[in-house]
C-alpha cells in the first residue's frame, strides 16, 4: 500500500505534447479514476505510472519513492489490461503464479496465495484451464487475480471492462468495487465510461487533451463541474449549454430566446457580461408559470424516465429528463422552470466555471 | 455449422479441381511412380531394355559404404542448415520486431536473398570464399590459414551449409516476424510488470507463443535442406571434394544422370522419399504435441 504522487508529469511525442503537466496526489488506499474521451492521454498517463511509457518531464513517485528511472518490475505495481493480456499458453494457476515464480517466492506460499486469490474471485474450479477455455468475465477475473497475488503497492486498471458486454460490465464493476474495498490497495483506474467513474471512484480526474480539467469526488464533479468540458462529459444526457447575458442590475440572466432567469448568486464582476449557462436536463421541471417555453420535438420514453427534446423559441435545443412516463406529446408546447441552484455559469471564452 | 455449396452441374466441381489434380499427377505422382517402377528394374546403359530384379537395387544401395557416408553428410548438412537458418532468422526477426530506426529498410533487405536463384547465390558465395578471387577466401589465406574448399572437405561442407542456410533465412525471417507481430504487446507488457527480464520474457512468453510458426518452419526447412539445396551444392562444389558435400539428393542426380545407374538412383529416390515422409510424420506425431495453437 502506498501513495502515488504525480508532479508536473508531461509526455511528448516529438513536437506533439500528449500530457501537459498533470499534478495529482493519490492517497494511500484511494481509488482514483482517470476519466476522459479517447485520445485525451489517460491511458498514456497510466502507462507512464506503470513504466511502460517513458516520462518526458516531471516526477512520478510511488510510496514516496521516485520511480521515473525504474523498470516496471521494480515499481511494485500490478496492472489489469483491457484485453486481459493473459498468457495464453499457461493455465489459470500458472498465469497467476508467473510473477511470484519470477520473484522467487517459495512454492508453498505461491500455492497459498493463488488459492486465496482464486477463492476471492471464485476461480477455484478453473485453475487448470487455459484462458481460451474461459469466458470474458472469467478471463478478466484471472487478470485481477494475477494482480492480487502479487500484493502490490498499487493497482493500475486500463479500461478493464471495455471488452465485456453491458450486463457483465455492471456485474464486474460491482466486483471490482468490493475487491478494492476489501483489499484497500491504492488504485488508478482508466475509463471513458462515466458510470464506471461515478460508481467506483473516491475521486475522479477528468482529462481532456492532456490536461486535468477537474479533480474531485464524483458528486463534486457532477454538482460543480469546473469547465464546460466536464459539464458536457459527466451526466447523461449531457448538460444543456445556452448563451446568456447578465443584466447590468446583476440579478437576472437574459437568454436569446427571450426568457429571463434569476441569477443564482449576485456576482458584480459579471454584470453586463456574456456567459454560458449550463442546465442539467434532469434539473428542468415542468411548471405552469415557468420562464422557459419549449416546443417538444421528440419524446424518448425509457420507462423509468423520459427524455424530451425541446426547442426554445429562438431555435436552440433544450434537453429535459423527467422521472416516470411521458407527460407530453410531440408538437406540444411546455413551460419549464430551472431553479437557481441548478444553474451553472461558465466563461464563454475559457470554458471555465464562473465561481459562485 | 457446416456450409455446403451445391453445384447444379455435376461436372463443374471436378472441372474446377482438375488443374490442381493434373499438376499433382504430372509433377508428383507420375515421376514418383516411375521412380518406384525403375527402382525394381535394371536397365542397360542405353536404356533400351530393362529387367525386373526385385529389390536388388535397394540391396546394392544399402550395402554400399559410400551410401552410409552420404547419409551421414546429409544428416549433418540438414541438421545444420535447419538449425542455423531458423536460429539466425529468429534472432533477426526479434531485432526487427523491436522498435529500431529504419526497420522498414532493414526488413526489405533481409527478404531479398529469397528472390535470388540458387546458382546466382552460389556465385555470390564463390566471390566471398574462393581462395584466389574471393574476398574472405584470400584474406584467410593471407592470414596464414589454409583455406581452400576445393581441397578440404570440411571447409566445403561448412561453406555449403552457410550458403544454403543463408538462402532460407529470408523465408524463415518473414514467418518469424509475422509470428512475433501477432503476439499482443500487452501480454509482453504484463510479463514485464510481473517482473520478467527481457531474456526470460523471450523464453517463457514469446518463444512458446511462436511455437506454431517454429513448428511449421521446422517441417518446411527439413524438406528444404533435403531437396531444394541441390542447386546450391551443384553450383558451389558439385558434391566434392571427394563426396564430402554429397547429400542424398545430390547422389540421386550423380548416380542417375551422370553415372547412368537409373535403377540404383531410383532406389535412392524411393529411400529418400520414405525418409522425408517418416521425418515429417515424426514431427507431426511428437513435436506438434508441444505446440500451442491459440
Amino acid at each position: 500500500m502506498a501513495t502515488v504522487d504525480l508532479n508536473r508529469v508531461r509526455k511528448s511525442y516529438g513536437a506533439v505534447e500528449a500530457i501537459k503537466g498533470i499534478d495529482i496526489a493519490v492517497a494511500d488506499g484511494e481509488f482514483l479514476v482517470l476519466l476522459g474521451p479517447s485520445g485525451c492521454g489517460k491511458s498514456t498517463l497510466l502507462r507512464m505510472v506503470a513504466g511502460l511509457e517513458s516520462i518526458t518531464g516531471g516526477e512520478i513517485a510511488i510510496g514516496g519513492r521516485v520511480v521515473n528511472g525504474l523498470e516496471p518490475k521494480d515499481r511494485d505495481i500490478a496492472m489489469v489490461f483491457q484485453n486481459y493480456a493473459l498468457y495464453p499458453h499457461m493455465s489459470v494457476f500458472d498465469n497467476m503464479a508467473y510473477g511470484l515464480k519470477i520473484r522467487g517466492v517459495p512454492k508453498a506460499e505461491i500455492q497459498a496465495r493463488v488459492a486465496k486469490a482464486a477463492e476471492i474471485l471464485e476461480l477455484g474450479r478453473f485453475l487448470d484451464r487455459r484462458p481460451s477455455q474461459l469466458s470474458g468475465g472469467q478471463r478478466q477475473r484471472v487478470a485481477m487475480g494475477r494482480a492480487i497475488v502479487r500484493e502490490p503497492a498499487a493497482f493500475l486498471f486500463d479500461e478493464p471492462l471495455s471488452n465485456l458486454d453491458a450486463k457483465l460490465r455492471t456485474q464486474m464493476r460491482v466486483e471490482i468495487k468490493r475487491l478494492q474495498d476489501r483489499l484497500g490497495v491504492t488504485s488508478l483506474y482508466v475509463t471513458h465510461d462515466q458510470v464506471e467513474a461515478m460508481t467506483l471512484a473516491d475521486r475522479i480526474l477528468v482529462m481532456n487533451h492532456g490536461v486535468a480539467e477537474q479533480v474531485g469526488t464524483p458528486l463534486e464533479v457532477y454538482q460543480r463541474p469546473a469547465s464546460l468540458f466536464v459539464a458536457g462529459f459527466i451526466g447523461s444526457p449531457p448538460m444543456n449549454v445556452l448563451d446568456a447575458h447578465v443584466e447590468a442590475d446583476g440579478r437576472t440572466l437574459a437568454l436569446p430566446c427571450g426568457a429571463a432567469l434569476p441569477l443564482p448568486h449576485p456576482q458584480p464582476a459579471l454584470n453586463g457580461r456574456e456567459v454560458k449557462l449550463g442546465i442539467r436536463p434532469e434539473h428542468v421541471a415542468v411548471s405552469a408559470d415557468g420562464a422557459l417555453s419549449v416546443t417538444v420535438d421528440l419524446v424518448e420514453a425509457l420507462g423509468a424516465d423520459t427524455v424530451v427534446y425541446g426547442r426554445l423559441p429562438n431555435g436552440e435545443a433544450l434537453l429535459v429528463r423527467m422521472a416516470g412516463l411521458p407527460v407530453c406529446r410531440e408538437g406540444e408546447t411546455l413551460r419549464l422552470d430551472a431553479p437557481p441552484p441548478a444553474l451553472h455559469l461558465f466563461d464563454g471564452a475559457t470554458g471555465r466555471r464562473l465561481e459562485d | 455449422m457446416q456450409r455446403r455449396v451445391i453445384f447444379d452441374n455435376k461436372a463443374l466441381p471436378y472441372l474446377l479441381l482438375a488443374p490442381q489434380v493434373a499438376v499433382t499427377l504430372i509433377f508428383f505422382i507420375w515421376p514418383a511412380a516411375q521412380a518406384v517402377w525403375q527402382s525394381v528394374h535394371l536397365q542397360d546403359a542405353f536404356g533400351l531394355r530393362s529387367q525386373f530384379v526385385w529389390f536388388e537395387n535397394f540391396e546394392a544401395v544399402l550395402a554400399d559404404p559410400n551410401y552410409l557416408d552420404t547419409v551421414r553428410v546429409t544428416a549433418v548438412f540438414s541438421l545444420s542448415v535447419t538449425a542455423l537458418s531458423m536460429g539466425v532468422a529468429l534472432l533477426l526477426a526479434v531485432l526487427a520486431d523491436s522498435r529500431i530506426r529504419g526497420a522498414g529498410a532493414y526488413k526489405t533487405l533481409l527478404i531479398w536473398p529469397y528472390a535470388l536463384a540458387p546458382a546466382v547465390a552460389a556465385v555470390l558465395w564463390m566471390f566471398i570464399f574462393n581462395p584466389e578471387i574471393g574476398l574472405l577466401g584470400r584474406a584467410l589465406n593471407d592470414l596464414g590459414y589454409a583455406w581452400d574448399y576445393r581441397l578440404n572437405g570440411e571447409q566445403a561442407l561448412t561453406m555449403v551449409i552457410l550458403a544454403a542456410s543463408w538462402k532460407q533465412v529470408s523465408y524463415n525471417f518473414i514467418f518469424f516476424l509475422a509470428g512475433l507481430q501477432a503476439i499482443p504487446r500487452s501480454v509482453l507488457e504484463a510479463a514485464s510488470i510481473d517482473g520478467a527480464s527481457a531474456v526470460r520474457r523471450f523464453w517463457t512468453i514469446t518463444f512458446p507463443l511462436l511455437s506454431p510458426t517454429t513448428f511449421f518452419l521446422l517441417v518446411v526447412d527439413v524438406v528444404y535442406a533435403f531437396f531444394e539445396t541441390f542447386g546450391t551444392i551443384h553450383a558451389l562444389t558439385h558434391g566434392g571434394p571427394g563426396k564430402s558435400t554429397e547429400t542424398l539428393i545430390y547422389r540421386v542426380y550423380q548416380d542417375g544422370v551422370i553415372n547412368n545407374d537409373l535403377g540404383g538412383s531410383s532406389a535412392q529416390s524411393v529411400i529418400l522419399m520414405v525418409i522425408v515422409i517418416a521425418l515429417t510424420a515424426i514431427q507431426f506425431r511428437f513435436v506438434e504435441r508441444k505446440v500451442h495453437y491459440s
